[in-house]
């Protein structure tokens, strides 16, 4: 497909938005979404002068009416939706199980797993409908691994996953494939966050057989992949993109 | 599109079937191709002739990996040819044979295991001088490395135990920047499988797969061509099921 319709949730930073910047940079038309309208605007006329049609849609995933208006509108811009990058998330407050509020776990829980609910549900009604289309769910490491003081991330991650397989297997019969990517510690203002000092960074790293953190355009290469008709038979499946940190 | 423009690359199997479809997928690419073959020199040479004819590099190569030096011997003539530089490496040759328990014969166990993990084990060891910061190595894992399909236990462990060597390659050469994946491939109408093609075969595959159409050898060398390329160069110690959604 030359001028892919592509959909991404959380694009304004890290992985969502290298992964804007390189599909327009292959042809893709673009919708990006986030919270902050100053940053949408900005990045969308930073597509433009990338050469692609980019639309800024402000969106806050955790809100079925706002996924809804993000595809629709999509639609009625583009006319269709080839792709959808299901990125926006959270790394909430890690801390100790102990410790875990009713509030810690939504506050997590409403953006990366209810977020991506949300996003499959609208993104797959219009897939379905034409009979084509790729979504890729951003996971992670501890998607299918343990975190511990981490927990409550992890545990959202975990069902981003399950959600990758039943979605896949719910709507195969349409030709419309999902499947997720699946970061180790890639250099993002989270992975910051989550690390808290330089030191704790340098350490993940020297946990990485390639040896050094991800960039964000790493998992953004993988994204592409996935999106590709080379992956025509590629569903279901959750990708590893983390220099081997899940191998060693 | 994945570019390998420049690369060298070392295809095993490659006269037939899934390695027919990945050495050509890698000079479509822009690969030189080394078409490894044991038996088939005619349909090697029919790939080479495939290949130059589109305008691409590539030459036939013979050696019998189910002797114990047939790799040290690929190994040899290969670096006789490419020189100082292998990128590439798909250790594509394998061998089934479908057998009950009580039907499976010492002979028949240690030459599956012979063709199928002590060759790409030693293969990878003697081509390791070669290879370098970039170097990718692709093994070719199976969905019956996972889970029990027909009477193969003996084949489905040599499959086990390419996706342990995946894991304990990519960790060990991560540090070189050798990437070491692996694609396990569903059931896939080749002259290995007659199973596949089947109407038995048909139903079972589909059967079990989300997508419901038999694989074809270009959806497995796309897989590798992308593992292959740089576009998956955050992408080590994985094994890439492309399966059509098998088993989710």
């Amino acid at each position: 497909m030359s001028n892919p319709v592509v959909l991404i949730t959380g694009a304004l930073t890290g992985i969502g938005r290298a992964t804007a910047v390189a599909f327009a940079r292959s042809g893709a038309n673009l919708v990006v979404s986030g919270r902050r309208a100053a940053e949408g605007a900005a990045l969308e006329a930073e597509l433009r002068e990338l050469g692609a049609q980019a639309v800024f849609i402000q969106t806050d995933v955790r809100h079925d009416d706002e996924v809804r208006n993000l595809v629709d509108q999509t639609v009625a811009r583009f006319g269709r939706l080839d792709v959808a990058v299901n990125n926006a998330g959270t790394e909430g407050t890690p801390g100790p199980l102990t410790e875990v509020t009713a509030d810690s776990y939504a506050a997590t829980f409403d953006t990366n797993t209810l977020g991506v609910l949300l996003s499959l549900k609208h993104e797959l009604r219009v897939m379905t409908a034409q009979r084509s289309g790729s979504v890729i769910n951003i996971s992670s490491t501890y998607g299918h691994e343990g975190a511990a003081y981490a927990s409550i991330y992890a545990g959202s991650k975990h069902a981003v996953e399950g959600f990758t397989k039943s979605a896949a297997l719910e709507v195969a019969s349409t030709g419309v494939r999902v499947n997720a990517v699946a970061p180790g510690p890639t250099d993002t203002g989270m992975l910051d966050r989550f690390t808290g000092t330089a030191e704790r960074k340098a350490t993940l790293a020297g946990s990485v057989p390639l040896a050094r953190i991800g960039k964000p355009s790493d998992i953004a290469a993988a994204v592409l992949y996935l999106a590709s008709d080379g992956a025509a038979f590629v569903t279901g499946q959750i990708v590893s993109v983390d220099g081997g940190k899940t191998a060693g | 599109m994945t570019i390998l423009t420049g690369k060298t690359a070392l295809v095993t199997g490659a006269s037939r079937g899934i390695g027919r479809a990945t050495a050509l997928a890698l000079a479509r690419a822009g690969a030189q191709v080394l078409v490894h073959y044991s038996s088939g020199a005619a349909e090697a040479d029919a790939v080479v002739a495939e290949i130059l004819q589109a305008g691409g590099k590539a030459e036939k190569i013979a050696a019998d990996l189910r002797l114990a030096d047939g790799p040290h011997t690929l190994a040899q003539r290969t670096r006789a040819i490419i020189g100082g530089r292998l990128d590439i490496l798909v250790a594509n040759a394998g061998i089934s044979r479908a057998a009950t328990i009580e039907d499976t014969t010492v002979e028949d166990f240690d030459n599956l295991f012979a063709v199928n993990v002590r060759a790409p084990f030693f293969l990878v060891q003697q081509l390791l001088p070669v290879m370098c910061k970039g170097s990718s190595v692709v093994l070719l894992s199976s969905l019956a490395a996972r889970t029990s399909v027909g009477t193969l236990a003996a084949y489905a462990s040599t499959k086990g135990a390419i996706d342990t060597l995946v894991k304990h390659f990519a960790a060990a050469l991560g540090e070189r920047g050798i990437r070491v994946n692996a694609v396990a491939p569903g059931v896939v109408p080749t002259d290995m499988s007659s199973f596949a093609k089947s109407e038995d075969g048909r139903n079972f595959s589909i059967g079990m797969q989300a997508l419901k159409r038999m694989a074809e050898p270009d959806d497995i060398a796309a897989a590798v061509a992308f593992l292959a390329s740089d576009e998956a160069r955050w992408v080590t110690g994985d094994t890439l099921h492309v399966d059509g959604g098998s088993k989710l």
